[in-house]
């Protein structure tokens, strides 16, 4: 086959879309805490966290929604602690984030071998299966490579509609919106800053949470060590790239899923001519691209990583 | 809930506000142990056991905290700037790929030369590393966080490409490893027969080095001075992105001496787990030294420490070794509260 | 009367400084009452802990005879107090109408009703004289619209008491003229208005009643008519004023010349400014905020390169300037912004004081800072300008604001400066201060250095200045001399009377 048209296969994009999944929770997820004014480095660690504790339950015999709930509230439960320390205590957002990554990593790998002392290979689940969306599956290409997916896939897909009403169409995502902005508008109209900015910073925690669980969950069967394998820290590229907007940020993800399955894609045609490690660096190569492109025009939240301490001048 | 700035720091907040976060790390770690059906106390005691508690466990520890050393240094002479070099991982390799490329045989000279050379060598590859995200930062405004982070992934993606193909030992029976350092590279054991080398030595006079820079260079004042706050530095005249492409090569160089000094000191080539995270406990290590570069030292030693005697542990108690990492992320959270604490007040309302 | 507002023995505590000390006030039904009081007095502290942001040590409010929670801004705002701040507490990225409506709706609904919003905020500007477009984003506004939307921010929560906090900071003298009449027509509709300024001209305009305030004690409280300037200053001062007094000097030959600078930065430009400063002179430069004179400042200070234009010193053409250069040339730069460009709050007294010239043989050789010679350079400035603070190793940030400015003038000053360029030196001093930064101009001018005062303060231009220049839109007026120059003429000119107007590229 060749490499172009690769680009026109319904499986390329049905892969694109697998790859995007965990990627589009996460990035909302870092999306609402960004909006809010808080930077959350933690996104690697937290995403490990909830792969693992999504696996686990549903390991111990836990429903596999269940394992997903249990991911998002662990997600939240370490973005609580990232919360507490960067908004009322102000402390530095990328020194604490680094701290919270390190600590729910080694927090996942150590329970992990407290669970399971001595498995060389991790134990598999059932995880998650493809869910054909009646009609709309016998779509030719575009069904298959949107509607038969797992239902996880179909959630991150809804979460993006949800997230975008919720910041622009309600009262309390107008309250977030501002509080990045300058919370000193939110404090003047009787609203807590603090609590706002833990709130959505456990919010965005939760999703991020629920796309490592992706992993575990839909995309694989098992927890091995080291599988976020940078997920997190693209998905904050992926947020510059999207421009702190909810539906550019899908735009990018699923870009960037396209972009992977199709590198994988032309690494199978390469054949081992060109070494196999250009093409997994390319991922990390095009978020860098990615954000020296938009970093000319992008509108960053005016407060993003400024903490407010209530009546300092 | 809310911050008073305290207009005083008593000497004895700044010493014991520190000394009782780190216990509270200590405390929940000690619970996580429990989990695991063992006595926390004797858990604690082997750990110290293993990292202090025999010449061997000694010379063990030192040993792990000198790439450490060089990879605190870097993140806090990076940190005082404020420029987030979080890729203190990636500037360690370039160093280890720079001495294997050099010192496996490409340069058939004499200790008193291939040595310094390979410092200097080694240094500006990894000065060279942290030059693109701080160049991306200072010209388009790039997050340094975040390029420094996926430079990591691209580095050990391109060392394992190396390891495969051009470097690839061809005595190595197929595994990705590097030809051995000639023995004109080897860095000299400190005492025979113990795996602690020169680097140690390289590691303590590099931070020795940095704290003069700090306290006595103008290029130290300009780097806090910026730290602190670019726009009045820039103000003041201070040219805000040479002192960042600076520090950028001052930083990247001493991680770079990690990796040059696991090389040519203990490990003798280059291979993919060359570094178990250096990088990123380079950046604890430097937070709970408060950035000073001789503390550096220390805290370099605390972690090894840790991270040593927990293996100990683990082989004999069966408690994961992983509590290590929990123990030093732990510590670094508590740390920075208990630092800012003392410079600020908490009124609950 | 009925008194709507009832202060009762308001005292607060800042570790050792004492803000109020027993302050107890109150406010009638369609009552204008004035705040005055100098920076620092403790008015902005009284109506942060009315409107809930500090909570008081001691002491009781009391709204329309029923106790205020303390503490709460969402009690005060429900009790019907709304707070026009001195510094906007607006989200610039968001529209007018996300800015209004914040925290009107049940927080938990899961949608707004925006149109109803619209509507009412329509009827509101039509009621009370204030249209804004809600669509506009707050960023494209002029000062002046911005202060309309926080006071309609206020009516829409159908505020009864309003506080604006030294509102015509920002304001030409003719704007503030129209506020008046606004908040006469509030009052008249039988809302209660706590005016807070520390200009005396202002609080015998506006209000009824003043209250004075000194080092956070009531010192006086009285009906308006009948009061006079002098007055009142000596209450709000604790002692005789004695304006500044500027001697009759000749000027000297040109020093600094602008010709035809322009550059673009953001929403602000210049456009074509030529100057010629003159040594032994002091030249004001009027206008309303964001017209340009901070983007001058900065062309200057050498922080921003001119795109056309050239500047020259003593007659020699300068190249591409920087901070470096600027200084070099021997320009003495105080900034706007004390905190954020003058000073680095968390370094010591010693290493702001050598900032611009620790590259200088003075303090370094081979790289190396000779820190003891900058400590008695440090020693020096805190003896010359009577700084205090506990010694040269003091944070900077732990310093009063009039002490921060006395170190940017010891520093500035060391080289005997032929320019000084002085943005706003006075801002958020209290009246000691003020006296102590004009008296070190007039010095340097008695010198021989030509001066360019930035401010927004009418009175202190044409109290220093030998000329004055307004500027509007990036550009620049004919210097007018002091002698026939009025306050409500270079109201005028703020307001872009007298200027040709080349392009609408504004909106605003």
């Amino acid at each position: 086959m060749e490499a172009v048209e690769i680009i026109f296969t319904a499986s390329l994009w049905a892969a694109a879309i697998r790859i995007a999944s965990p990627l589009i929770f996460a990035t909302l997820g870092e999306l609402i805490c960004e909006r809010a004014g808080v930077l959350n480095l933690g996104i690697e660690g937290i995403m490990t966290v909830g792969a693992f504790s999504g696996w686990l339950t549903v390991y111990v015999g836990g429903d596999l929604w269940l394992g997903v709930a249990v991911a998002a509230a662990t997600g939240a439960l370490f973005g609580l602690l990232h919360a507490i320390l960067v908004v009322p205590l102000g402390l530095s957002q990328h020194v604490t984030g680094i701290g919270i990554t390190l600590l729910a990593t080694s927090l996942s790998y150590y329970t992990y071998r407290l669970v399971l002392p001595e498995v060389t290979s991790p134990p598999k689940i059932e995880p998650f299966q493809s869910w054909s969306v009646p009609f709309l599956s016998d779509i030719p290409v575009i069904g298959e490579a949107l509607f038969r997916q797992t239902p996880l896939t179909y959630l991150a897909f809804a979460c993006v509609a949800l997230v975008a009403w919720f910041l622009y169409r309600t009262p309390m995502g107008l309250a977030v919106r501002t509080v990045g902005e300058n919370p000193m508008a939110v404090e003047a109209q009787g609203i807590d800053v603090n609590r706002i900015r833990i709130g959505a910073v456990m919010a965005g925690s939760a999703l991020m949470g629920v796309g490592g669980s992706f992993l575990t969950l839909s995309a694989f069967n098992s927890f091995f060590f080291e599988m976020i394998n940078g997920r997190g820290w693209i998905c904050i590229a992926l947020v510059v790239f999207g421009s702190w907007r909810p539906g550019k940020a899908l735009l990018g993800a699923v870009l960037f899923g396209a972009f992977d399955a199709y590198q994988l894609r032309l690494q199978q045609l390469a054949g081992g001519v060109v070494p196999y490690q250009l093409f997994l660096m390319l991922p990390f190569i095009m978020s860098i691209i990615a954000l020296i492109v938009m970093s000319r025009r992008a509108a960053y939240p005016r407060a993003l990583m400024v903490p407010y301490r209530k009546g300092e001048r | 809930m809310r911050l008073e700035s305290r207009d005083s720091r008593p000497l004895a907040l700044v010493i014991l506000y520190p000394v009782i976060s780190l216990f509270l790390a200590g405390l929940f770690c000690g619970f996580l142990v429990m989990l695991s059906g063992a006595s926390p106390l004797s858990v604690f005691g082997l750990i110290a056991k293993g990292a202090a508690g025999s010449q061997f466990a000694l010379f063990e520890t030192l040993t792990r905290a000198t790439p450490l050393i060089f990879t605190g240094l870097a993140a806090a002479v990076a940190f005082r700037a404020k420029l987030w070099n979080i890729g203190g991982e990636a500037q360690l390799y370039a160093g280890a790929v720079m001495t294997a490329v050099l010192g496996t045989g490409l340069l058939p000279l004499p200790s008193a030369v291939l040595i310094p050379l390979l410092i200097v060598m080694a240094m500006l590859a990894g000065a060279l590393v942290l030059s693109v995200p701080t160049f991306l930062k200072t010209r388009f405004g790039v997050d340094e966080v975040v390029t420094t982070l996926l430079l990591n992934f691209i580095m050990i993606l391109f060392v394992s490409m190396l390891l495969e193909g051009v470097l690839k030992d061809p005595s190595g029976m197929g595994w990705p490893q590097s030809k051995k350092v000639i023995s004109e590279a080897v860095l000299p054991r400190l005492i025979e027969g113990k795996r602690l080398h020169f680097g140690f030595v390289i590691a303590v006079a590099a931070a020795f080095a940095v704290w003069v820079i700090d306290r006595k260079s103008a290029l130290g004042y300009e780097m806090r001075a910026v730290g602190f706050n670019p726009k009045a530095a820039n103000f003041a005249g201070i040219p805000v992105n040479r002192v960042l492409a600076k520090t950028a090569l001052l930083s990247g160089g001493l991680a770079a001496l990690a990796g040059f000094s696991e090389v040519a000191g203990l490990k003798g080539n280059l291979t993919l787990d060359l570094s178990p995270g250096f990088g990123y406990t380079g950046i604890v290590v430097a937070m709970l030294a408060l950035l000073h570069p001789l503390g550096v030292v220390a805290a370099a030693i605390f972690v090894a420490a840790v991270f040593v005697g927990a293996d100990a542990m683990s082989r004999s108690a069966g408690v994961p070794s992983y509590i290590a990492q929990v123990m030093v992320a732990a510590s670094l959270l508590s740390m920075v509260t208990a630092v800012m604490l003392t410079r600020y007040r908490l009124r609950w309302r | 009367m009925p008194a709507v507002l009832r202060l009762s023995g308001i005292t607060k505590r800042f570790g050792a400084l004492l803000a109020n000390d027993n302050i107890s006030l109150s406010l009638g039904r369609g009552e204008i009452v004035g705040l005055l009081g100098e920076n620092g007095a403790g008015k902005t502290t009284l109506m942060n802990i009315l409107f809930g942001h500090y909570l008081a040590d001691e002491g009781s409010i009391e709204v329309n005879g029923k106790p205020l929670a303390p503490g709460s801004p969402r009690d005060s705002l429900l009790a019907g107090i709304g707070m026009v701040h001195q510094h906007f507490t607006l989200a610039d990225n968001l529209s007018v109408l996300d800015n209004i409506i914040l925290g009107t709706e049940p927080f938990f609904s899961l949608s707004s009703d925006r149109r109803a919003a619209r509507a009412r905020i329509a009827k509101l500007g039509e009621d009370f004289g204030l249209a804004i477009n809600p669509d506009a984003v707050v960023a494209n506004l002029s000062v002046g619209e911005r202060q309309r939307v926080e006071i309609l921010k206020a009516l829409y929560r159908d505020a009864k008491i309003l506080i604006l906090d030294e509102p015509t900071a920002v304001l030409t003298p003719q704007e503030s003229t129209a506020l008046f009449d606004t908040l006469r027509r509030f009052a008249e509709r039988g809302l209660s208005i706590i005016f807070i300024s520390h200009k005396l001209g202002e609080i015998l305009a506006a209000c009824s009643r003043v209250a004075v305030l000194r080092s956070g004690k009531l010192v006086a409280e009285r009906d308006v008519a009948g009061a006079t300037r002098n007055e009142l200053a000596e209450i709000m001062v604790g002692r005789p004023v004695a304006p500044t007094k500027t001697e009759l000097q000749t000027p000297g030959a040109v020093v600094l010349s602008l010709d035809g600078l322009s550059v673009r930065r953001g929403t602000q430009q210049l456009d074509g400014i030529s100057l010629q400063l003159r040594g032994g002179q002091v030249i004001g430069v009027a206008g309303v905020s964001g017209n340009g004179q901070n983007l001058l400042a900065d062309v200057i200070s050498g922080l921003v390169q001119p795109h056309a234009g050239s500047m020259s010193m003593n007659g020699n053409r300068l190249g591409a300037v920087s901070p470096a250069s600027a200084i070099a040339n021997g320009v003495a730069r105080i900034p706007e912004d004390r905190h954020a460009e003058g000073l680095i709050g968390d370094m010591s007294v010693t290493e702001n004081v050598i900032s611009e010239a620790y590259r200088t043989p003075r303090f370094s050789r081979r790289g190396l800072i000779d820190w003891a010679k900058a400590r008695r350079f440090a020693t020096q400035i805190i003896d010359d300008y009577a700084v205090k603070c506990p010694g040269p190793e003091a944070q900077v940030r732990l310093l009063s604001g009039g002490n921060m400015q006395k170190l940017i003038l010891g520093r500035v000053m060391a080289n005997a400066p032929s320019v000084v360029l002085a943005n706003q030196p006075t801002r958020g001093l209290d009246v000691g201060a003020v006296n102590y930064v004009h008296e070190q101009l007039l010095a340097a001018r008695r010198r021989g250095a030509a001066i360019l005062l930035i401010s927004e303060d009418l009175e202190e231009l044409l109290s220093l200045s030998d000329e004055v220049c307004v500027m509007y839109r990036g550009q620049m007026s004919a210097p007018l001399s002091r002698a026939d120059t009025t306050i409500s003429e270079l109201g005028l000119m703020m307001a872009g009377h007298g200027f040709e107007h080349r392009e609408a590229r504004h909106a605003s």
